[in-house]
């Protein structure tokens, strides 16, 4: 068996969930080869060769392919495809956006967002918003899937000597073009891959006080997050959005401030090692899940605590 | 500009589900059904787009069992037009119709219907696969918008903006393409009694999956379907010092 990783990366390097992705394929066993499909990418494919279990780095440099348009990449992967028996990318919106485009060309059935693997044709994935698990058994002879990054260690990033051998038969699509890009900018670890995420609710009340969030999380060295509800009232950026249809995280310590535990919410940071809530209202459903959980009014105690720690 | 919704019957999203104890799926028996939120949100934008002059008509699409059409008739209460029943009674949940046999269904009407775009929900609320539009948008050769949490529509030219990882980007499609919608896309509106008796009367077309030449059977199989490991809730401390102590001591996360 040989598997196809499909790397998530800005040019320069590789995204996390990229090693994720990598150790979900080491499950399934086999030769690990990565796509990395960009432009002047010289430096992404070093780090994707640097990675330890990858054997061949499969790199893609073309002018069309700096934003990584679905529409561009996809026409790669299921080119690729075929000689391989698992194409697997990062369930993120990157590899959301990209994989089902090859998989219906390839009439493959996707599986999505993986959090185990059973055995090479059988893995579990949530369902309902996670308040299910199934587990999932393909008949496809190429199996492409995305993998929850949360439920896989990262493979290390350095001991890898992989060959890069370059692949020349991308064209562009046509079909989309890259207007403009609107990131968020921060010093604090990305949200996914933070080892403390605190997070605010509705109760926090305003863009203005969700300084209070922020300086408990930089005490900590830690990512902030938000609540759907927080998000919807303007609080903060649609990327801090942890739940079912925003990002899952699985930090050691989830702090959530403010935040009631709409089941939406509690499918995106319950299998987070250890949560606390700060709540005023001692029937929120997020008391339920917390292992500590503090009754008072997020304003007098988040500072208490960002000024003891 | 036509426009064309697929929408999917799912399980209420205020309903907890509870998963059937011989782990063959999820028990459905009186339990609330609505249409799937993401998509509600597809049929309130191409509604939208009616309204600003930009779209000429709406045709909702659904496959599943005959009470969908109650679904289809939600839709036409927020405006849709015209709807579709692609009658199956496979489970379209779970085990059943997959994101793979839809696509190949969707590209079939879209094929009859040419309509100039197509507005759907990026997941269904169910399955939670998050690959149909981009799907259909393959197998038909068309551009695609996915996560979209605005859209403006000049002449053939759509200016998506998209809910990525690192914040928003924004891509410049030429219809006709798929869009898929994301939660900050727009607030549906409450149909009002008038448009739910005038739904009533619209135009509903009920196929057979037979009339697509789709095949429904599965790829993949479900073996189980379990609880997910419960969390049991832990203690309440009485004030600071003693959360930063157990964190410290108990739990050895600080």
């Amino acid at each position: 068996m040989s598997i196809l990783v499909i790397a998530e990366h800005d040019n320069s390097s590789l995204k996390a969930a990229t090693l994720n992705t990598v150790t979900a394929a080491a499950k399934i066993g086999g030769d690990i080869h990565i796509l990395v499909a960009g432009t002047s990418c010289d430096a992404a494919a070093s780090a994707a060769a640097a990675v330890n279990g990858v054997s061949k780095v499969i790199k893609a440099d073309a002018a069309h392919l700096e934003h990584q348009l679905a529409e561009d990449v996809a026409p790669i992967i299921i080119d690729l495809a075929k000689g391989y028996s698992h194409v697997l990318a990062p369930a993120t919106t990157f590899g959301k956006n990209v994989l089902p485009r090859a998989a219906a060309v390839l009439d493959t059935q996707q599986i999505s967002d993986i959090i185990s693997v059973e055995s090479a044709d059988t893995f579990k994935r949530p369902v309902y918003a996670g308040n299910a698990i199934a587990t999932v058994k393909s008949s496809d002879d190429i199996k492409l899937i995305t993998v929850r990054g949360t439920t896989f260690d990262a493979a290390d990033a350095t001991g890898g000597s992989a060959s890069i051998e370059d692949y020349t038969g991308a064209s562009a699509s046509g079909l989309s073009t890259f207007v403009s890009a609107e990131l968020s900018k921060s010093e604090r670890p990305e949200l996914t891959a933070a080892k403390v995420v605190v997070s605010g609710g509705r109760g926090v009340g305003s863009a203005e006080n969700f300084a209070i969030i922020e300086k408990l999380a930089d005490k900590l060295g830690g990512a902030v997050g938000a609540s759907r509800a927080a998000v919807d009232a303007g609080y903060v950026p649609n990327d801090y959005q942890v739940g079912q249809t925003g990002k899952v995280v699985a930090p050691d310590l989830y702090i959530a401030v403010g935040i009631s535990g709409a089941i939406q919410h509690l499918a995106g940071m319950k299998d987070s090692k250890v949560i606390v809530a700060i709540n005023k209202d001692e029937d929120a459903p997020i008391f339920n899940i917390a292992d500590y959980g503090l009754v008072a009014d997020l304003f007098d105690v988040v500072p208490e605590l960002e000024g003891k720690l | 500009m036509k426009i064309l919704v697929p929408i999917k019957r799912v399980v209420d999203y205020n309903v907890k589900v509870r998963v059937k104890s011989d782990g063959s799926g999820i028990d459905l028996a009186n339990v609330k059904m609505s249409v799937n939120p993401f998509d509600e949100i597809a049929v309130e934008e191409a509604v939208r787009l009616k309204e600003a002059g930009k779209a000429s008509e709406i045709v909702v699409v659904t496959i599943g069992p005959e009470k969908a059409q109650e679904q289809i008739r939600t839709a036409m209460a927020i405006g849709a037009d015209r709807g579709i029943l692609v009658k199956t009674d496979t489970p379209i949940d779970l085990g059943g119709v997959e994101p793979l046999a839809v696509a190949k269904t969707l590209k079939a009407i879209v094929e009859q219907e040419s309509p100039d775009l197509v507005i759907m929900g990026k997941q269904s609320i169910d399955d939670d696969s998050n690959q149909t539009g981009q799907m259909l948008s393959a197998l038909l050769g068309w551009a695609q918008g996915t996560f979209t949490s605005k859209l403006e529509v000049d002449g053939d030219t759509l200016k998506v903006t998209r809910e990525i990882d690192g914040g928003l980007e924004t891509v410049s499609l030429k219809a006709p393409a798929i869009v898929t919608t994301d939660l900050r896309l727009n607030v549906p509106r409450f149909a009002k009694l008038p448009d739910i008796m005038k739904a009533k009367k619209k135009e509903l077309e009920i196929k057979e999956p037979s009339d697509y030449g789709v095949d429904f059977t599965p790829r993949l199989s479900i073996v189980e379907v379990s609880d997910p490991p419960v969390r049991s809730g832990g203690i309440k401390v009485p004030d600071v010092d003693t959360l930063i102590d157990k964190l410290k001591n108990e739990a050895k996360v600080i």
